[in-house]
């Protein structure tokens, strides 16, 4: 897939860990689509309602290291499990990130402006965002408003995502 | 221009630079355990490439939860036991011979000084302390280095941490990770190998390097990785006694993987540990730490000894010689877990399982148990623990529990008072 589109949840907290994105108790799931009723259920966060609160989501926003913590994929595919294929936020853990775009979905940092900006959209309105990777464009739409972002993405992490993952392009070409 | 460990360890086994963004290396070992790799081996069976590039390259072991404790977790076992005898790997170890993955695979002899490793499992930075590149991969990655025996990782910038000074008696390895965390934060290294230097680690033993790299990845680093050494030699000489005709051969074999005099580091921090005194992780991050002292007193309900992080023969020696002859607190439940059978033995034969036992712990088989929260000790919600895994994350060793992080010798005097409490190793 190249684009990517849908409503925002902003989660506002930094080091958000895997632990709270799947906990360890759900490890023993071999079903990559049993995670999805799971997702961030032990997040505590104030307002943030894992129930209601996922619905409808297509895109997470966040701040900094999202992600760290274990390796565990399984993160990724509760995120793919509720319709999620894409995660903004100021940093990522590296196995997170890596992750992503191995499953052939997409983690991009924007700097802490665009993210505030998106935030405080988000604070009175419904956020809309999609993402054309050719392009390296975000285009999110709050309130009527709709504004444009590029980001940076490397080639190859372009070339996991168009491939459907990492183990498609490895078979390929090694 | 000069290279790092890391950097000579990625010239050695660059496969391709696609984009030259990215580096696919070549790997010299895959380490599977059941949690992260029978969903591996089932993509691999469902598009039609359940091949392995190297069953001689490929360790595994059952570890996480074991002996299985429901019929999931025996399916997990199952899928991965299946799989190793399917695809002939012969080191793959199942119950009665199974430990902790990063304290069973380098004391089977398998890593080695300039060895590419990857594992579907974030401490597999544990085995840079015998100076190689191991990093904790997520699924697809393993999957690949099943299929393909290469991973991608970005150009390696190494941040260089110097111990110097030395340590106070009563203060450890974990003591130093802790403060090297609490000085760089969780995410001081993200992106980055670490590499361990200075005369507190070299005066270290390969378990108390093994400490100090496994947990590099709670500062966010891709890898941990000391210099390879004597002490590297020596561990290793059961195993390479045939490959060298003596241990200056080895280590001047293995001194290619020294890091240059001029090797440019991303940065270069300097750590004097000489009036360090114990630590222990509050909250659920593992760079809040403070001294032991400031949280004396506070109470726990269990104390946990075991995991890849301080479960080995050296921990139990330490932590028997602060429990033996004397009794748990009545409030307190103990667990020790021996990190792998060949601890376990050892720990039979030195009389610390006796002391453990006569002491009121609970003494559990080789496994990661209730480091995370799967068995073996889970923690009721509202509970706190002592425990000296690696990992204080909210809910880790169970839902709604507390985990405070701390060297063997702490978490051995927390039992006999039931609160945090510094052990008489240490003086004041
Ligand atoms: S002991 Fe704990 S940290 Fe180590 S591998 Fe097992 S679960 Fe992971």
């Amino acid at each position: 897939m190249t684009s990517f589109s849908g409503n925002t949840l902003c989660l506002d907290r930094s080091d958000i860990n895997t632990d709270e994105i799947i906990p360890a108790r759900y490890l023993t799931e071999i079903e990559k689509t049993v995670m999805g009723p799971h997702l961030m259920e032990d997040l505590e966060l104030e307002g943030f309602d894992p129930k209601q609160d996922l619905q409808g989501i297509g895109v997470l926003v966040t701040r900094e290291n999202f992600g760290c913590g274990s390796s565990r994929e399984h993160a990724p595919w509760a995120l793919e499990a509720n319709g999620i294929h894409v995660v903004i936020a100021e940093s990522f853990a590296r196995i997170f990130r890596q992750n992503m775009y191995n499953c052939g979905m997409l983690a991009i940092a924007l700097d802490s402006r665009d993210i505030d900006r998106i935030f405080k959209a988000a604070e009175k309105t419904a956020v809309h965002v999609s993402v054309e990777v050719n392009a390296s464009e975000i285009q999110v739409t709050a309130d009527q408003k709709t504004w444009t972002i590029s980001f940076a993405i490397s080639e190859f992490d372009k070339a996991l995502v168009k491939a459907g993952g990492w183990v498609e392009y490895a078979d390929k070409n090694y | 221009m000069g290279k790092t460990i890391a950097e000579k360890i990625f010239e050695t086994h660059l496969v391709d630079q696609p984009f030259g963004e990215v580096n696919v290396l070549r790997l010299d070992r895959v380490f599977c355990h059941e949690i992260t790799t029978p969903t591996a081996i089932q993509d691999l069976v469902a598009r039609g490439k359940d091949r392995v590039f190297d069953p001689d390259k490929i360790k595994a072991v059952i570890d996480h939860v074991t002996p299985a404790k429901d019929s999931k977790t025996a399916l997990q076992g199952k899928i991965l036991r299946d799989w190793a005898h399917r695809h002939k790997i012969t080191d793959f170890f199942d119950i009665g011979r199974n430990g902790v993955c990063h304290a069973i695979f380098p004391e089977k002899g398998f890593v080695r000084p300039g060895f590419t490793i990857i594992m579907g499992d974030s401490h597999t930075c544990t085995h840079g302390a015998f100076g190689a590149f191991a990093a904790g991969v997520g699924t697809t990655d393993l999957e690949v280095g099943i299929l393909k025996g290469v991973c991608a990782f970005q150009k390696p910038d190494t941040l260089k941490i110097e111990i110097t000074g030395q340590l106070r008696p009563g203060v450890f390895a974990k003591d130093v990770i802790l403060e090297v965390i609490r000085q760089i934060s969780v995410n001081g290294a993200t992106n980055q190998v670490i590499e361990f230097a200075g005369p507190v680690v070299d005066a270290m033993t390969m378990e108390g390097r093994m400490t100090l790299s496994n947990m590099a990845v709670e500062a966010g680093a891709t890898s941990g990785i000391c210099r390879p050494d004597s002490v590297t030699v020596e561990y290793l000489w059961p195993f390479i006694k045939d490959e060298y005709p003596d241990r200056q051969a080895a280590l001047e074999d293995f001194s290619r993987f020294m890091p240059d005099a001029d090797a440019v580091y991303a940065d270069h921090t300097i750590i004097d540990v000489s009036d360090l005194p114990p630590l222990v992780t509050f909250g659920y991050k593992p760079d809040n730490v403070k001294p032991v002292s400031n949280m004396a007193g506070t109470r726990v309900d269990q104390v946990y000894i075991g995991s890849c992080t301080n479960g080995r023969i050296e921990d139990l020696r330490v932590a028997a010689r602060v429990v033996a002859g004397k009794k748990i607190a009545d409030s307190v439940r103990a667990i020790v877990s021996p990190a792998t059978p060949d601890v376990f033995s050892r720990a039979l034969e030195e009389g610390l399982i006796k002391i453990f036992m006569d002491a009121g712990f609970c003494v559990t088989n080789p496994t990661c148990g209730a480091c995370l929260g799967m068995s073996n000790g889970v923690l009721a919600s509202g509970e706190v623990a002592a425990a000296t895994t690696n990992r204080n994350f909210n809910g880790r060793m169970g839902k709604g529990g507390m985990v405070h992080l701390m060297s063997p010798a702490t978490a051995a005097a927390t039992a006999l008072t039931g609160t945090i409490t510094n052990s008489h190793l240490f003086e004041q």
